[in-house]
């Protein structure tokens, strides 16, 4: 049988790098095939050349047999090529069949819109994607989205799906349902390349897998059934991995977080936290499980003074923190490790010197008065870099520069050197590689350690299971249990908005 | 899409090569002053075929002269000068606003209210005609760094409560001052029903080099002022604030990523009013000094758009304070020019094409273009 993809040899240069070194790709005929790799691996530049925005050096691209050379992503659509990207570019204000039509060349001239709906019902009732036609893309939920950007694909006729970590933006669910259709369409004989740093989300979707490290083929393609994720996870490091991360004992101290009765209200005006409590002791973490939208971000901005409770007081240390400027926050000693990193938690354009300085600078030794010591300053940045091993290539380096795991590192290392009574990490390791995760949760159980009271806000269950001392599930802005001894099943219902029959606090 | 997207989709697959676009990971030190240099060379090739169409027949020709004229005797360099003082204050004002991305475009208006306010202390009057010049001239510098800061809090303030845009503001508070300056010196304070103000006593003219000619012949004729020193000094000043101060530390991390700025607990309506009115001030003093440096009463044509060019001269020195200095003698010279040739559009056409040049070179500076074969 002829392979629906054979990539030979692929040899891809930008200034200074090597980002594809002789790499080999095989993707059979209707099976998923997975792409993994640590971020900056060469896992987008081998799909970007498959996807014709960018060309090889060398090597040599056939498809079904046929030795292929694209333009241009519309080259590629034509030989049935597609990639779903990471990030949507879809018209929010347009439906979605506005959306999938967009860029084509029928219909012409009337857009006539019920005939397309129709043909569009029948393209998702094939491969099971839901997502009305008629509704306008900024009503859909971020799953419906990427549905309407795996159906732009399959109404243009491709036969290779290239999904770029399609998992990066979805809530486990949603997970589970792309799942499902990716398994339909593998069903109708279509075949998927699946991108991800994931691994047990690799080990339960694909076929077989190929490893990238560094730009090279880490290993030949493995069979998914005959491997497993300590295996891959060494691949793709080049070392062994520790996987469970060991928690001490330890007995928690006196209450530093205390959140009464909170409510407050979302960006659009909606109630978002509806009278939320719970306390946080010195050495505790408590995990906040949810589906992502049911007021997590929310939470952690009142707690940090970023947004107005309409409702209800935040205390750190018996000191009132909710409804004050950030600074009052600041001042309580707390550390907010936001989930937005190049838009709240880092200034792009500013160096490392900088970004580093932003909770620090008004006080002394950085501060003299109106004016900053800026020798002193500069040796904090270095000693941070060298503690917090940032690799870059300065201290004056733009963070914006600066890769998504090493960006993380000088948040840490602003937030957590100051030995914060509170933390707020929103997501701490979402979209960073396996290393730079091990790293961060390492990061955090020292903390508690060394007594500060932790909130971890995280969409990653398994984070959540090794982390926390006790478990929240957070639905529609409501806390819907708590528990010290949680188990999936009991948490994954309550996300879902089911109460609990029975929670460790009413025992 | 991305750029590297919509050029690697090629069309011109009959030509032998191709040209990429690549965003940029790090931007060489030399870079961004290359592209300066380059917009003023572009700037002056372009005026030069436009003073070609004039029936000037060797445009470069020209501009050699004039370059020899301006700075070959000290008269000349006096002229520059002169002309680049009120430069570098609006300059400044202009690079301490755009640093937190305030974007301040009215520094004319602002430069008016502060002739205006200097003009008050003299024409209302504050103080009596027969004060000393050491307390005269403090006086009004005072009077116009605050109606150039009351001009700038105005458009600050609205920007900092109800979010109005300050370029809209700004704008049209140039007008308002304008006319505001027509009222006093079309009637209240026309002298004879001419348009402008009674002459300023001598106490209140900041000296010139001329007036120490009988000391020093040398300095016969030469009209440079003691406004001349508010530039550097402010410069200096405007650079430890920005670069060297928790509140310019502020400013810049505001102005990179506002959000960023509230999470580290910066209160950013209180720095946009106080940026707008230290922008205003110091446009304010420029005013100040251009009407008791210069023509030493208050009138309607001080300023032949002097808060438009400090648009160009910020951008023009990448808001480094300190380069504002050059940039404005180089500015300064231009202006003259102009004059000299009696062809002031020329100079304001090369103005423009800089400013358009520079603006559009931003994109260059964030990516890479690259001719590849194809």
């Amino acid at each position: 049988m002829i392979n629906a993809v054979e990539m030979r040899g692929i040899v891809k240069r930008f200034p200074g790098v090597l980002a594809n070194d002789r790499v080999n790709f095989d993707l059979r005929q209707g099976e998923i095939h997975a792409l993994l790799g640590e971020n900056g691996a060469g896992k987008s530049t081998l799909m970007n050349v498959l996807s014709g925005l960018y060309r090889q050096e060398e090597g040599t691209v056939r498809v079904r047999g046929q030795l292929v050379s694209f333009r241009s992503p519309r080259d590629a659509i034509e030989h049935g090529i597609g990639m779903v990207h990471q990030h949507f570019m879809l018209v929010p204000s347009l439906t979605v069949t506005e959306n999938i039509l967009l860029g084509l060349d029928e219909p012409r001239f009337l857009m006539r819109l019920p005939e397309y709906h129709k043909r569009i019902a029948a393209l998702e009732e094939q491969f099971g994607l839901r997502a009305a036609p008629e509704a306008k893309v900024w009503q859909l939920s971020v799953g419906e989205q990427q549905r309407v950007e795996i159906l732009k694909m399959l109404y243009r006729g491709a036969d290779v799906l290239i999904m770029d970590e399609p998992t990066a933006v979805l809530a486990p669910q949603e997970i589970d349902e792309l799942f499902v259709t990716l398994r339909s369409m593998t069903a109708e004989g279509k075949s998927i390349i699946f991108i991800s740093h994931k691994l047990y989300e690799v080990m339960a979707i694909s076929d077989r897998i190929t490893v990238l490290r560094k730009g090279r083929m880490a290993a030949e393609p493995l069979e998914t059934r005959s491997t497993n994720q300590a295996e891959l996870a060494e691949l793709m490091v080049g070392r062994k991995v520790i996987f469970t991360v060991t928690k001490e004992p330890r007995e928690p101290g006196e209450v530093f977080l205390s959140v009464e009765n909170v409510s407050a209200e979302s960006d659009k005006g909606l109630p978002a936290l509806k009278g939320m409590s719970f306390q946080i002791r010195s050495g505790e973490i408590l995990g906040i499980a949810g589906v992502a939208g049911n007021g997590q971000s929310e939470l952690a901005e009142v707690i940090s003074g970023l947004r107005e409770c309409t409702g209800g007081t935040v205390t750190v240390g018996g000191q009132t923190v909710s409804n004050q400027p950030p600074k009052a926050a600041i001042d309580a000693s707390v550390a907010h490790i936001p989930m937005d990193r190049t838009g709240v938690g880092s200034s792009p354009n500013l160096s490392i010197t900088d970004n580093l300085i932003m909770k620090t600078y008004r006080h002394p030794p950085i501060a003299k008065g109106w004016a900053m010591d800026e020798r002193i300053a500069r040796q904090y940045a270095r000693d941070l870099k060298d503690d917090y091993e940032i690799m870059a290539p300065s201290i004056d380096t733009q963070t914006r520069l600066l890769s998504g795991g090493n960006l993380q590192r000088v948040i840490l290392a602003r937030e957590i050197s100051g030995q914060p009574r509170v933390i707020l990490a929103v997501q701490p390791t979402r979209g960073l590689d396996v290393g730079a995760i091990e790293g961060v949760r390492r990061l955090l159980l020292d903390q508690r350690q060394a007594g500060a009271a932790i909130l971890l806000i995280s969409e990653e269950l398994e984070e959540l299971f090794s982390l926390s001392d006790r478990i929240a599930v957070i639905y529609e802005g409501e806390i819907m249990g708590m528990f010290e001894e949680p188990d999936h099943e009991t948490i994954g219902l309550m996300m879902a908005g089911q109460k609990g029959k029975a929670t460790d606090d009413e025992r | 899409m991305t750029n590297a997207e919509q050029s690697g989709a090629g069309r011109q697959s009959t030509l032998p090569f191709k040209v990429q676009i690549e965003p940029r990971l790090n931007v060489p030190r030399w870079l961004p002053t290359a592209v300066s240099v380059g917009a003023v060379i572009l700037g002056l090739v372009l005026g030069a075929v436009a003073l070609r169409f004039a029936g000037e027949s060797h445009p470069f020709k020209a501009y050699a002269s004039i370059a020899k004229v301006l700075f070959s005797s000290w008269g000349g360099i006096s002229d520059v000068l002169v002309q680049a003082t009120p430069l570098i204050l609006v300059g400044l004002a202009c690079s301490v606003a755009f640093s937190m991305k305030l974007w301040n475009i009215g520094a004319e208006g602002q430069f008016f209210i502060g002739a205006f306010a200097a003009s008050v202390i003299v024409l209302a009057p504050v103080l009596p005609a027969e004060t000393p010049g050491w307390i005269f001239i403090p006086v009004m510098m005072i009077a116009g760094l605050i109606g150039g800061a009351l001009w700038g809090f105005l458009p600050g303030y609205l920007k900092a409560k109800f979010n109005v845009n300050e370029i809209i503001t700004t704008l049209m508070m140039n007008y308002i001052a304008i006319e505001w300056n027509n009222f006093f010196i079309f009637g209240v304070w026309s002298e004879g029903g001419f348009q402008m103000s009674p002459r300023f006593p001598k106490t209140a003219w900041l000296p010139r080099l001329a007036d120490y000619a009988r000391e020093i012949p040398k300095f016969g004729g030469l009209t440079l002022h003691l406004g001349l020193i508010f530039g550097p000094i402010a410069a200096v000043i405007v650079w430890f604030i920005l670069y060297r101060s928790k509140w310019g530390y502020e400013i810049r991390l505001a102005g990179d990523n506002p959000k960023a700025a509230r999470y580290a607990g910066i209160n950013i309506a209180r720095n946009t009013v106080l940026v707008m009115m230290l922008s205003g001030a110091l446009a304010g003093l420029a005013g100040m000094a251009q009407i008791c440096g210069v023509v030493r009463r208050l009138q309607g044509s001080i300023s032949p758009g002097y808060g438009f060019t400090g648009i160009i001269i910020a951008w023009l020195s990448k808001l480094n304070p300190l380069v504002v200095v050059a940039v404005s003698i180089f500015f300064g010279a231009l202006l003259l020019a102009g004059r000299e040739m009696g062809r002031s559009d020329i100079s304001m056409l090369i103005q423009g094409i800089i400013l358009f040049a520079l603006i559009a070179s931003e994109y260059l500076l964030r990516n890479r273009v690259r001719i590849v074969r194809a």
